[in-house]
């Protein structure tokens, strides 16, 4: 933890992500708390950043073109943003780890279809696979969710399927066979706790190419819908406004590439630490 | 190795064959219905009922797919439902121009992204390669469609350099053939470069990484003591043989690629088959959607095909153990 700590990558990208987190769950007390308010919309709507509207509210990243304050609404998308991505993973490493450990303990025509259907997902194009699903069901949050987890489970199968086969013959394992305990609890008492390192190496990338993933289902308006405000829908709304009020689309893309590469940092400096063997010179 | 490439062969057809079943399953599950998009409210029960029977789409579904493959196999991609158009001449007028958009940009970024990496790798915990790291890091996290919006506002908006949208200027065909490369090459240059900066942060990043890896290796060891200068150890003992993974990589990452030109493309307004795509899907033009899955799902396979045979051919090694 201490090394962690002292990592610079790893102390940007928890303080980022820190601070956005606090920012998502207290953000009633760090913006107006109106994210879809629209007041007096001719009065207020393209104030530029950093100045006040004709009402004298200061708006800091400015405001909309139905004068609602961009901050508040990056800062309440931010709940949004980073919710889809977080349970988006937690789905894709649920499914992940399961497909992986069963195909990579139990040999035979089980494994050897799981590992088809993996490399076969892993071919498709995502986008693809995201757009015919997105596009064809009616848009929702919880689709996105669902999507984003179904199609983002392959990578991780491949990880844990490695690390299960590898620890599968080591004397520990062998160990614990021999005084008689179940296979299904070798698996999950003895492997799976070894085999975890770099899921969570990898689902802390995964989060951030969620994200991505979600505000660029957004962005064609297949993903969260307005109001509820999301980092793709405020990209996307900003998209029309973008020769009278550049900021719109701006800022909530500034916030997403700070996300991101934070998540990135923190996995690289992740992997570093939990796995020295992988560790570069 | 004949024996290997016939097995993967096999592979890549199963995959593109799932990747058909899967969409045509899924275009079918799903709700909405292209006659109803077509004829609009006002049309009857009857209508609707005849245009179904017209594009055979109210038989069963395996006897539609069996039909829809037989076809395939003929040469026949169908009509679109929304256009009228042969398919065959819809997906013929874009397919080249997403190509030549991947294509450059695949090539573009790993050069540049090869060239970075080496030297990060050359230069290891040094200030260069911890800037150099910020940067890779910065451009693999940009959103395709977010950078593409930024260009089209500084290039477009305000410097009034470049075009934002299309493949050609609405004058293009009355221009002189100079003329017509420049007009081409402007407007290729904002989904180009959007494409392209992308890229060069996932081949950087890896690039680095096989790169030490390879630096680690006696081999490199005995170069140096042999009193190679260190510009020969990199360029000609280090590079060639990190080659082997990044080649891999790059045809592993063709998926990913191509999902993003679709973003890309969408937001340019390129005529390419992402776009394409994406009108399908809406309009529910399920020819489209099969032909343009099925397109995709082959390049993507022999794109993967192509890197294998290209470490094979770079690594003796990856030739003897498939043997």
């Amino acid at each position: 933890m201490t090394r962690l700590l002292r990592d610079g990558r790893a102390a940007f990208g928890a303080m980022v992500l820190l601070v956005v987190l606090l920012c998502a769950l207290f953000a009633p007390l760090v913006t107006n708390g109106q994210p879809a308010a629209q007041r007096d919309i001719v009065a207020t709507r393209f104030v530029p950043p950093l100045s006040s509207d004709t009402r004298g509210e200061f708006h800091a990243l400015g405001t909309d073109r139905f004068g609602r304050d961009v901050w508040t609404r990056l800062v309440y998308g931010a709940r949004v943003s980073m919710g889809v991505g977080v349970i988006a993973v937690m789905v894709s490493i649920v499914l992940g780890v399961m497909v992986g450990a069963v195909a990579g303990f139990w040999r035979g025509p089980i494994a050897m279809t799981l590992i088809g259907l993996t490399d076969f997902v892993l071919a498709i194009p995502r986008v693809v696979l995201l757009l015919l699903i997105a596009a064809l069901w009616q848009p929702s949050t919880a689709l996105v969710i669902i999507v984003l987890g179904l199609t983002g489970w392959t990578s991780i199968a491949r990880l844990v399927h490695g690390e299960v086969r590898a620890l599968a013959v080591r004397p520990f394992v062998e160990g614990a066979r021999a005084v008689g305990a179940p296979r299904v609890r070798v698996l999950a008492r003895h492997i799976l706790p070894n085999a975890l390192t770099p899921v969570i190496v990898a689902g802390a990338l995964g989060i951030g190419n969620a994200i991505t993933l979600e505000a660029g289902l957004s962005y064609f308006g297949l993903g969260v819908q307005p109001p509820t405000p999301s980092w793709g829908n405020m990209i996307a709304s900003g998209r029309d406004v973008l020769v009278n009020a550049p900021w719109v689309a701006a800022a909530p893309g500034v916030a997403l590439v700070l996300v991101v590469v934070a998540c990135t940092l923190l996995g690289d400096a992740l992997r570093d630490v939990l796995d020295p063997s992988q560790q570069l010179p | 190795m004949l024996a290997r490439l016939a097995h993967r062969l096999f592979a890549g057809f199963a995959v593109v064959l799932g990747v058909v079943t899967l969409t045509f399953l899924l275009l079918h599950a799903a709700p909405g219905d292209p006659i109803e998009l077509m004829l609009g409210q006002t049309a009857t029960a009857e209508q609707v009922a005849a245009q179904r029977r017209a594009l055979g789409l109210d038989r069963p579904l395996p006897a539609q797919f069996a039909s829809w493959l037989g076809r395939l196999g003929r040469g026949d991609w169908g009509t679109s439902i929304a256009r009228g158009r042969p398919v065959r001449a819809v997906l013929g007028d874009a397919w080249p121009a997403t190509v030549r958009l991947v294509a450059l940009s695949l090539l573009l970024s790993y050069l540049i992204g090869l060239f970075i990496g080496a030297i990060q790798a050359a230069r290891s915990r040094s200030r260069t390669d911890t800037i150099l790291s910020v940067t890779t890091v910065t451009l693999f996290a940009l959103p395709g469609f977010w950078l593409a919006l930024m260009l089209v506002l500084v290039f477009t908006y305000w410097a009034r350099w470049l075009p934002a949208f299309g493949a050609a200027g609405l004058d293009a065909d009355y221009l002189s053939a100079g003329a017509w490369m420049v007009d081409r090459l402007r407007h290729l240059a904002l989904p180009l470069t959007t494409l392209t900066l992308i890229g060069i942060g996932g081949a950087a990043r890896f690039a680095r990484g096989a790169m030490l890896d390879t630096l680690s290796q006696p081999f490199i060891t005995t170069a140096r003591a042999k009193g190679l200068v260190p510009r020969q150890v990199i360029a000609r003992h280090a590079l060639r043989n990190a080659l082997t993974p990044i080649v891999t990589l790059l045809g592993l990452s063709l998926p990913a690629l191509f999902s993003g030109a679709v973003f890309i493309e969408a937001v340019f307004a390129w005529p390419g088959v992402g776009r394409i795509l994406v009108e399908a899907v809406q309009a529910r033009d399920y020819p489209v959607v099969m032909a343009a899955t099925t397109v995709s799902a082959v390049l993507v396979v022999a794109g993967n095909l192509l890197a294998d045979i290209l470490a094979a051919w770079l690594d003796p090694r990856v030739r003897s153990a498939s043997a």
